[in-house]
């Protein structure tokens, strides 16, 4: 583990240089760790794919203080990487319909719709960070043959709950937004709830699941089209 | 209580001290991009330190009190009337029931403050009233403030006039220094890069809002081929492969992944609230120690600047 300064009241701790389901499960138990240690001190913390961003009162504690806390908090974690960690279980209505790049991203990486549907619904996927927008889950393990550059030209406009693939990753978009990934369907689930508790149903660690389900059952969720 | 906006200007929203600890759900902290300003104005009209009030941009501001309120306008330089008689900035003021305050384009300074007594009492939103239109989130309905809007606010104890000194007036200006800790991908610039930092002068760009401020200079590439999104602080100075640095601010987003060689002081980033495309920008680099002794010296000053408030 690394730790860098990342403001006057902030450290950083690097846990690696490369992020996967390990290195995950570790930052999420720092977290943890480092939370229940700083207490009141603590403002907020950003668990992150390899890193753990810790914020802090400097008018109560300094750089020096929350820095061995981070060290005691990492030397106290078990080796048990599933710690807490629960699947969530997503339902998507795949279609042309609903996921206007389903077709092309199938062309371009010689599988059939189907196929794709398959292999997309088939992968269970950590959730590694949540940021960038209220609600927005970043996910890795997307497997390697569905993996597809974002779109030359992004959308102006990508509706809330769309599946999404950019790269190596996948996502589910929390809200309606511009957007230059792949759609290859919608979730009828709010990501994203301000008026209910809890506000997401994923946590950083947790591994979602996405299901198939028909037009009918998605109108029946909730779903708008 | 309430008062309803005539005028937001160009850009008025409802801030508050900011919305902590809601990170693990992407909420980004919002807040007043001039910290100090935003404090003392609540400290003249006898408010909580983080009470809500209006954050606006370069004033054409105008307002109407529904019932009598007393309030005080700080931050940018601009002149105020109420009812048709000039005020002045950083002092309380009264406003008779059904009067009009008008707050004037702004002469110097960018972002201004208006506090009224009790409070903007707007339901918070994940603990905080601060706006964040990204977002959605906070003041009325996440939304910039329009003509019409209906804003109440909290009862106003009588309160005994107060105004700041002219000479503990904050001093708005084209020229800043940005005190900057070191930090994050630090090690991933080289020492010639570095150096061109804190040597050069940059200037504000246009693309300069809640969200970031670019600046534009001598070019300070990191040697770093992309890096795995990580959390991203307040006042954090990332660069993209243009080389030219941007100051994330109030309204940033909470996970990024830009090499970052450090963060400006959070008591510098007032100044910046201030300025305009065109100023020009220095870094200059302090230690941890020195940040942290800066950070006590400044809370002790302006808790003292407020208590003499009182005299």
């Amino acid at each position: 583990m690394r730790i860098e300064v990342a403001s006057e009241n902030a450290l950083i701790a690097y846990l690696s240089d490369e992020s996967n389901e390990k290195v995950s499960a570790q930052v999420n138990q720092l977290n943890t760790n480092v939370r229940k240690a700083l207490g009141s001190t603590l403002i907020d913390t950003v668990p992150s794919y390899a890193s753990l961003l810790v914020i802090y009162d400097a008018l109560e504690t300094d750089h020096f203080a929350v820095a061995s806390t981070i060290v005691s908090a990492a030397e106290s974690m078990s080796n048990d990487d599933d710690a807490g960690a629960s699947i969530v279980e997503l339902p998507v209505y795949y279609n042309t319909e609903s996921g206007p790049d389903l077709e092309q991203l199938a062309q371009n990486a010689n599988l059939s719709v189907d196929e794709v549907i398959e292999i997309h619904s088939g992968t269970t996927y950590p959730v590694y960070a949540i940021g960038f927008a209220p609600g927005f889950a970043y996910l890795g393990g997307l497997d390697a043959r569905i993996a597809a550059p974002r779109l030359a030209t992004p959308r102006q406009k990508v509706p809330k709950g769309a599946v999404a693939i950019a790269d190596q990753q996948t996502a589910v978009y929390p809200s309606e937004s511009p957007g230059g990934w792949n759609l290859i369907g919608l979730c009828p689930i709010d990501m994203f709830n301000p008026d209910s508790e809890p506000h997401m149903p994923v946590t950083v660690g947790d591994r979602i699941k996405f299901k198939p389900i028909s037009r009918e059952e998605f109108i029946a969720l909730g779903g708008e089209l | 209580m309430s008062i309803t906006i005539d005028n937001p200007g160009i850009l008025a929203i409802i801030v508050d001290g900011g919305r902590f600890g809601q990170h693990h759900i992407g909420l980004t902290t919002g807040g007043p991009m001039d910290r100090d300003a935003f404090r003392i104005a609540n400290a003249l009209v006898g408010n909580q330190e983080n009470a809500a009030a209006i954050e606006f941009m370069l004033g054409g501001v105008s307002f109407t009190a529904n019932q009598a309120i007393s309030i005080a306008v700080t931050g940018a330089d601009c002149k105020i009337t109420i009812d048709g008689e000039a005020k002045h900035r950083y002092k309380h003021l009264q406003v008779a029931k059904g009067n009009k305050v008008d707050i004037a384009m702004a002469s110097s300074g960018c972002r201004g403050y208006i506090a009224i007594s009790g409070g903007i009492t707007v339901e918070p939103a994940f603990g905080s009233r601060t706006t964040v239109t990204r977002e959605k989130i906070g003041g009325l309905n996440g939304a910039k403030l329009s003509a019409g809007d209906l804003i109440s606010t909290g009862d106003s104890p009588v309160f005994k006039s107060r105004e700041i000194d002219e000479a503990d007036l904050p001093l708005i200006s084209t020229e800043i220094t940005l005190r900057v800790l070191i930090g994050y991908q630090h090690a991933q610039f080289s020492p010639a890069s570095k150096r061109r930092f804190f040597d050069s002068e940059y200037t504000v760009s246009q693309r300069f809002d809640r969200m970031g401020c670019r600046v534009e200079g001598p070019s300070v590439a990191a040697e770093i081929n992309g890096m795995l999104s990580e959390g991203i602080t307040l006042g954090a100075i990332q660069v993209p492969a243009d080389g030219q640095p941007i100051i994330l601010l109030a309204d940033r987003q909470t996970i990024g992944g830009y090499p970052k060689i450090g963060s400006v002081l959070s008591l510098d980033l007032n100044k910046l609230g201030q300025a305009m495309p065109g100023a020009t920008v220095r870094f200059e680099e302090i230690d941890q120690s020195q940040a942290h002794n800066e950070l006590h010296l400044a809370n002790y000053r302006m808790n003292r600047l407020l208590e003499k408030l009182d005299d």
